[in-house]
């Protein structure tokens, strides 16, 4: 598909050509969805691919190494009373503190817990290329195995494609490391500063063929991040370019996700939109720090029969 | 499949089915004069779920009787005490909404999450909407003192059973008619505990009368002299039998009938959207749906794409116990029903159409029919043109609006039609050139009861709901 | 000199039937002789034949998509141009109304002055019915749901028998208002005030085949237009409360037309919506409301 991002004008004609989405019909399918009924060793089987799948985030000022060395132990030992409970996905920080992250989890063993870190000034995004890749280029040299990036909304916006385009190639180049391996390159879109569907479903198209690896909706900071249907429109987006390339690429809602309820309408959108060749943490992840404490609660009432409490889950 | 949901059923536990029950005449439960009954069964199993009366000719004598004696003072109380009951009507149906979705999900086949998302809380809103009409007759558009008819005969399908009651019932009380009610021979439950209901709201008695039997039941009902007013939605072969027999009298009639609606796809359709409209156009409620949309007009020029995703999402239809809240398609309403959708799907595949279905093992004992599509299916395919009532889709291409026109068009019916494409004033242009009572465009078999409902030719005529479904039931 | 007062032998007219925009004669060549309330001789009148109804049918359906789609705008200029044309002839028509009904030139007079206003009163309801027959329904979701009345299509018209030209207007004015074309079956006594509209008709901008008028005997045309399943509707008006309209009405299910049962109409009142709302469907129209 190299011709649709030959130029400018190419790219403008390719993204406006993608199918428009119907709000109203897309926010039913994903409220259909959200009915699906999961009971019993569905869930329990459930509960454990989204614990898998969650990026457990710290991304406050206020964050420290101790806090982040704290969340690292979690991620490893989610539920310490239940040794069978699967570790989280990866542990994904601001650039200053992939050091600590990855030192934390250096000698835990397999599977690994990845270091993802948020980069090109998260989450405005509202700086230089230059600095945008120095941030990254921290981040990669700090041993971040995954890259967190934003794209320049405001450029997105006002139609500026090619730049964003290029900005993503950019990053993605920058996310190389000198041994010839790549961080896994995320690409945050902000779906609630892109406002339509429309622009999602656009967005994701430009992303994945500036060679996102994954594609995710939010940074966590503004009003609207991951929502069902935001996230449908993703998931048939990584659909169709698989179908159109042959090249497979993730998604990643973020934000708001903080039931085991939740998370399962989401577990339940992906499995019936993409199958289960997405059902695992290499294709789909949850960016949530709250989350892995309803999920943990829930296990512990599966296995015991009994509902559980925030005392018996940690508060890191 | 990794992602395997466990069974998730409804409790069954929430309904108590009585093993008899009698007609409802005068306010009360009562056994067929002549000592016939029949059975109901449900259709996901074929287990006998009661034992109902069988109205015959005096029955039918005896309910209309009721309404009429109970015309007189249910016409002359005012219109907001009227009103009320059907506002405690809905409120009840609201408190029981759960209870009667089991219940219609049991009888009928459908799947719990359609009885429940769909046919219960249209069935409240519908008695809520026509409840408020009732002290406002004389703002609705036909002088300042619109008069009710009298008595109305009501029959009505089994595939929404309480929902088409709903239809039916709401407007004639709002308007000051009582009515005499025939539910469908395999659907008769829920319309017996809507009499039960109408108890629990203390409805005058003879206002409401619920008559079960056959056709031959409704047929003794339409053509009873004493009624002044017959509604009827089911097919159009035993429409056009009822207007002749309603000829010549003075009998208000108004008809909801077949269909053979067009869904039609352009290439600049909102594509994942789409795929979703004909899906549930042909497939909710195992297209026992009378403005179904079981022709695809799909436009050549995306023909195979849209093929491709709906072949992908139809293999994602859960097909099986009604009861089971993960389900999407139940099963089909009855032996006969069965015996039609698979004669005509026959018929596809010997007049040389090609079926498609996704794999999906169906349940042993019950009637079932996995979802089916045919392409390469042209106008002159009985497929294309019969209502099959069933979750059959019919695939037809065209290359130009006006031929998507005309093809729509081409056909007897004309109750609905579906448009899918993201030009606005191609929406409207098509909208105004096919020749449908409801035309959704980029949606799909959405209901309302503010919005009127019915159909251009020989898919009846009159409308229900919205303002205009009061035109039925009033001497205007 | 008398030769100079004898009165000129006037010139006859040969009535014709009117369809396509055409005024043949019956395909039948057949004629029957139509007289004054008094027995008196009139004219012959076309008798017209069950192929001359056909031929109608198709002129009005054909005429059907052009005078549907027009604006309701334009509909009503042409009911007005109607009304203008015939003030112009009023003379003509109260001559043929008081030989046809056995009024007074002066209660003859009266009745086409109606007629004419009728045809006004129809005139500027074109572009307002829509608006009281339609509805913007409040659906409860995130919908835009609009309801329009759109004309049935082809409408067989059997006119009243005693009123020969009010009664005929105030059946086939509000038929074609709402864009329906019409198959008018003229009053089978009286039936030369409604061939001489056809002049009027045809004079007036309608385009051809909106309004096709035959005389003849509804006993004989009226089964094959109530049985014909290109017509969608029938107004029985002119069938009286008989047997006729019954079996008129059964024949009518065959293809489910929507029929107007005959009823007592006082034609000189004032005559409502009841005709407009009769040959209507109610079309809706949803779509989704979102960005």
């Amino acid at each position: 598909m190299a011709d649709v991002t030959a130029s400018d004008a190419a790219l403008r004609r390719f993204l406006h050509g993608l199918p428009g989405v119907d709000a109203v019909g897309l926010e039913g399918r994903a409220a259909m969805l959200g009915t699906r009924s999961i009971k019993t060793t569905a869930k329990a089987y459930a509960i454990d691919l989204a614990i898998s799948m969650i990026d457990l985030t710290t991304l406050e000022g206020a964050d420290t190494p101790g806090k982040v060395r704290a969340l690292c132990a979690k991620g490893v030992h989610p539920d310490p009373a239940d040794r069978t409970t699967p570790r989280v996905a990866a542990i994904c920080v601001y650039p200053d503190m992939v050091k600590t992250a990855k030192e934390a989890l250096s000698g835990a063993g397999s599977p690994p817990v990845h270091v993802a870190s948020v980069a090109t000034a998260f989450p405005a995004g509202r700086a230089s290329l230059q600095v945008k890749l120095a941030d990254t280029a921290d981040a990669v040299a700090a041993g971040a195995d995954e890259v967190d990036m934003v794209i320049d909304r405001g450029a997105f916006l006002s139609g500026r494609y090619m730049q964003v385009f290029e900005e993503i190639k950019a990053v993605k180049q920058t996310c190389g490391r000198a041994d010839g391996t790549s961080a896994h390159l995320k690409v945050i879109f902000e779906n609630g500063e892109l406002a339509t569907y429309d622009n999602i479903r656009r967005c994701s198209w430009l992303a994945m063929l500036a060679g996102a690896d994954f594609i995710k909706t939010s940074t966590g900071k503004v009003a609207v991040n991951a929502t069902p249907p935001n996230t449908l429109l993703m998931l048939e987006a990584v659909r169709d370019f698989r179908a159109a390339t042959g090249v497979q690429v993730g998604v990643k809602p973020a934000g708001g996700i903080r039931t085991t309820k939740d998370a399962i309408k989401y577990l339940v959108m992906v499995n019936e939109t993409l199958g289960e060749e997405w059902l695992s943490p290499q294709w789909f992840r949850f960016g949530a720090s709250s989350l892995l404490n309803d999920l943990l609660m829930q296990r512990q009432k599966l296995s015991s029969g009994r509902y559980s409490g925030p005392d018996y889950v940690t508060v890191d | 499949m990794a992602f395997a949901y466990a069974p998730a059923p409804e409790s069954r536990a929430v309904v108590d089915i009585a093993p008899s029950y009698g007609l409802f005449i005068d306010g009360e439960f009562r056994e067929a004069a002549g000592g016939k009954v029949f059975k109901s069964i449900s259709p996901s199993s074929e287990e006998v779920l009661s034992e109902v009366a069988h109205a015959g000719g005096d029955d039918v004598d005896a309910a209309v009787k009721a309404a009429r004696t109970a015309y007189s003072s249910w016409s002359a109380l005012p219109g907001a005490e009227r009103g009320k009951y059907l506002f405690r009507i809905a409120r009840i149906i609201q408190e029981r909404s759960r209870e009667l979705a089991v219940l219609e999900s049991l009888d009928n086949g459908k799947p719990i999450r359609e009885s429940r998302d769909t046919d219960l809380p249209l069935v409240a809103a519908h008695f809520f909407y026509y409840a408020g009409w009732a002290d406002k007759l004389s703002y609705a558009g036909w002088g300042p003192d619109p008069r009710p008819l009298g008595v109305a005969g009501q029959v009505i399908p089994w595939n929404f059973p309480l929902l088409m009651l709903a239809w039916k019932v709401a407007p004639a009380l709002a308007c000051g008619n009582t009515v005499v009610l025939k539910p469908a021979e395999t659907t008769p439950l829920s319309a017996l505990f809507f009499a039960d209901i109408c108890r629990q709201a203390g409805l005058p008695k003879g206002v409401v009368n619920i008559l079960t039997g056959d056709g031959s039941t409704g047929a003794e009902l339409v053509a009873h002299p004493g009624i002044d007013k017959v509604a009827f939605t089911g097919s159009t072969e035993v429409g056009k039998a009822i207007a002749r027999t309603v000829a010549g009298t003075d009998k208000k009639l108004t008809l909801e009938l077949g269909g053979k609606a067009a869904n039609i796809v352009f290439d600049d359709a909102p594509v994942d959207q789409a795929v979703e409209g004909i899906v549930n156009g042909i497939f909710f409620n195992q297209g026992h749906v009378c403005c179904a949309g079981s022709r695809l007009l799909v436009q050549e020029s995306v023909a195979d794409e849209v093929l491709d995703s709906l072949k992908r999402r139809m293999a994602t239809l859960r097909v099986g116990d009604p009861l089971d809240k993960n389900t999407d398609i139940g099963a089909i309403n009855s032996a006969e029903q069965l015996a039609r959708i698979t004669a005509l799907a026959d018929s596809g595949e010997a007049e040389g159409a090609e079926r498609w279905a996704p794999a999906c093992e169906l349940p042993s004992t019950g009637f079932w029919f996995a979802p089916t599509l045919f392409t390469g299916v042209t106008q002159a395919h009985r497929i294309a043109r019969e209502e099959i009532f069933g979750p059959v889709l019919s695939v037809l291409t065209f290359r130009t609006p006006a031929e998507a026109v005309e093809k729509a068009n081409n056909t007897p019916y004309g109750l609905s039609a579906g448009i899918w494409t993201e030009k606005g004033s191609r929406i409207l242009w098509m909208a105004d050139k096919l020749r449908a009572g409801v035309v959704w465009a980029n949606t799909f078999n959405k209901f309302d009861p503010t919005s009127p409902f019915g159909g251009f030719k020989e898919s009846g005529f009159g409308r229900e709901g919205g303002r205009h479904g009061l035109e039925a039931y009033l001497n205007v | 000199m008398s030769d100079a007062k004898s009165e000129r032998l006037s010139v006859f007219k040969t009535y014709k039937l009117f369809f396509g925009g055409k005024f043949p004669r019956s395909e039948s060549g057949r004629v029957y002789e139509v007289a004054d309330a008094k027995g008196k001789w009139l004219a012959n009148a076309p008798l017209a034949s069950r192929k001359d109804a056909r031929d109608a049918v198709v002129a009005a359906r054909k005429a059907f998509a052009g005078w549907s789609g027009a604006t309701a705008y334009n509909r009503g200029q042409i009911l007005y141009r109607i009304a203008e044309m015939l003030e112009g002839r009023r003379e003509q028509f109260a001559r043929e109304v008081a030989d046809a009904e056995g009024l007074s030139r002066a209660k003859a007079a009266a009745v086409v002055d109606a007629t004419i206003d009728r045809w006004v009163w129809y005139a500027g309801w074109t572009d307002k019915i829509g608006q009281i027959a339609g509805a913007a329904n409040p659906v409860a979701g995130p919908y835009f749901n609009l309801s329009t009345p759109e004309p049935t299509g082809v409408v067989a018209v059997l006119a009243p028998q005693e009123s020969s030209f009010l009664g005929l207007v105030s059946v086939l004015a509000p038929v074609i208002a709402t864009g329906n074309t019409a198959v008018v079956i003229a009053s089978e006594r009286a039936p030369l005030p409604a061939l001489s509209l056809a002049e009027v008709l045809a004079t007036s901008d309608l385009p051809a085949g909106v309004v096709n008028i035959l005389s003849g005997k509804a006993a004989e045309i009226g089964p094959h237009l109530a049985a014909h399943q290109d017509v969608n509707a029938i107004d029985l008006t002119g069938a009286g409360a008989s047997q006729t309209a019954k079996e008129l009405e059964i024949a009518a299910t065959g293809n489910l037309k929507r029929v107007l049962r005959p009823q007592p109409v006082d034609w000189a009142a004032d005559p409502g919506t009841e005709r407009l709302l009769a040959f209507l469907e109610t079309k809706t129209v949803w779509h989704p409301i979102g960005v």
